[in-house]
């Protein structure tokens, strides 16, 4: 579990985020959406201890991460996976190698072993055939996939994703929700979704956190979303034509 | 102001490129690579420029020799200074510069434009440390370019001293052989090393610390060429005055 308490966020003279305080629950999909500018990035950012927040603090279990020292922050970060908005695939490494990376900087594995491990979870993300191409060789999807596997090769405890049905066309997206949502239950691992696709949100919120200039207005069950009248929900949730219509129906069936 | 949080900045990341080491294994292979990247890639355009531009020093030396009384050995004497003191330590750095400098900036920047350096750092890797240290160790090998590029200077020199009909090739070698002052050497190398550390480290600050798309790489590139053109200028003028001017 992820516990943020109180996280203030500056550039300059700007506060991008005003004193977040939530939950991210282990073994769920937890989403943080909202509009652009909201904050989710950087909310992200700091989560990962990219950013480093001005007042409040970030558990990773009992220890904030504050508190680690850069040993400490170092072994959690060989915890944690990442799958990045354009996957960050490494380019000069073929899709074998960038999955193996993280086994080849933390572990003593012989190469075999790795490449079992590879194959593995490339087969698991349903990839194979692909292991000696490069990143550019393969479609945007394929590249996620890829990322994804290179974010759980090592087994992490916290999986995080920045955006990652972007640039993606409406299957090949709820494919990759899918995935993410398979694997946080299958490592029971705590996953992180930053997201402003409302599809995500049907699919795989277990848990919702919306952020509007900053601030937390709202969280809640991707069930709860629908039903709540919370204003700043409603305003965000109803702002395409398509969840309109879905709500017009939802009041006319009562 | 901003001059001076630049340089600030490029000390800070001095001091993170040698901090938290990557693991050994992969740290040898990406020295492996950054060898053949910057310093065999590189062989090709430095016998080409090396070779021809000794060969112009030669026939400029001779043309420019109108008194009968000025042995023909000069022409040796000449290409073998100005090759060894100035033009494969100093300006064969400034071509490299532009070469291996701009490659170093843009592979860099690429990789911050991609988040390849955030992905890094999110798996607790000193990013630093994984694409600059590498690239140190390589050009620690630089010297060695340097020695191949006075040996193809004076070659040219030789070629087109004797084959232009402007002198003897035992005059030629005689000149060579002339006056030869062994720490002339030290202070070609010593200088060699320094602008090796300048290509390592200059090219890639512009590349880490750049800001934007894939425009910006571009200008991040040029920045580079120029920045480390004119420390290395700099350096150049700074290391004569100490070591030989006494």
């Amino acid at each position: 579990m992820i516990k943020v308490e109180d996280v203030h966020k500056s550039f300059g003279d700007e506060e991008i985020l005003k004193g977040i305080t939530t939950e991210f629950d282990k073994g769920k999909t937890n989403l943080i959406i909202g509009q652009s500018g909201s904050g989710k990035t950087v909310l992200l950012k700091c989560l990962l201890g990219l950013f480093k927040p001005e007042k409040g603090r970030i558990y990773y279990g009992d220890k904030a991460i504050q508190d680690m020292d850069d040993e400490e922050q170092r072994q959690l970060r060989e915890e944690i996976g990442m799958l990045f908005q354009g996957g960050a695939l490494f380019d000069s490494m073929n899709i074998e190698e960038n999955v193996m990376f993280p086994l080849r900087m933390f572990t003593k594995q012989k190469k075999a072993d790795m490449l079992g491990r590879v194959n593995e979870v490339l087969k698991r993300v349903n990839l194979e055939n692909v292991n000696k191409k490069f990143p550019a060789e393969i479609s945007g999807g394929m590249q996620k996939r890829v990322s994804i596997a290179r974010a759980i090769v090592n087994k992490p405890k916290f999986l995080f994703c920045d955006e990652p049905n972007s640039g993606l066309d409406p299957k090949t997206a709820t494919l990759i929700d899918t995935l993410i949502q398979e694997i946080t239950h299958e490592y029971d691992i705590t996953t992180v979704v930053v997201t402003h696709d409302m599809n995500s949100v049907m699919e795989i919120g277990e848990k919702v956190v919306l952020l509007k200039h900053g601030k937390l207005v709202w969280q809640g069950t991707n069930q709860e979303i629908f039903k709540t009248d919370n204003e700043d929900v409603t305003n965000f949730v109803y702002s395409s034509d398509l969840f309109k219509k879905i709500r017009e129906v939802q009041l006319k069936e009562g | 102001m901003k001059y001076l949080q630049d340089i600030g900045s490029y000390f800070l990341m001095l001091k993170r490129v040698f901090g938290s080491f990557t693991k050994t294994s992969v740290l040898r292979h990406l020295i492996l690579k950054e060898i053949d990247d910057l310093i065999i890639s590189s062989l090709g355009i430095v016998a080409f420029i090396s070779f021809f531009v000794g060969g112009v020093v030669a026939i400029q030396t001779a043309l420019n020799m109108n008194n009968p009384l000025i042995p023909k050995s000069l022409i040796g004497f000449a290409t073998r200074q100005s090759v060894v003191l100035e033009f494969a330590p100093t300006f064969i750095s400034i071509i490299m510069a532009g070469k291996v400098g701009s490659f170093i900036t843009s592979s860099i920047g690429s990789m911050r434009v991609t988040e390849q350096i955030d992905a890094l750092e999110v798996m607790g890797i000193n990013s630093l440390n994984y694409l600059v240290f590498p690239k140190i160790v390589a050009l620690m090998f630089y010297p060695f370019v340097i020695v191949f590029s006075m040996f193809l200077g004076v070659t040219g020199g030789w070629v087109a001293g004797v084959y232009g009909g402007f002198a003897s090739s035992s005059a030629f070698v005689a000149g060579l052989q002339e006056d030869f002052i062994p720490y002339h050497l030290f202070y070609a190398f010593f200088k060699t090393f320094v602008f090796s550390f300048i290509l390592a480290t200059v090219p890639s600050w512009q590349g880490y610390y750049m800001k934007g798309g894939a425009l910006e790489v571009g200008k991040a590139s040029t920045n580079s060429f120029v920045w480390t053109s004119v420390l290395i200028i700099a350096a150049n003028y700074i290391i004569t005055q100490l070591l030989l001017s006494s």
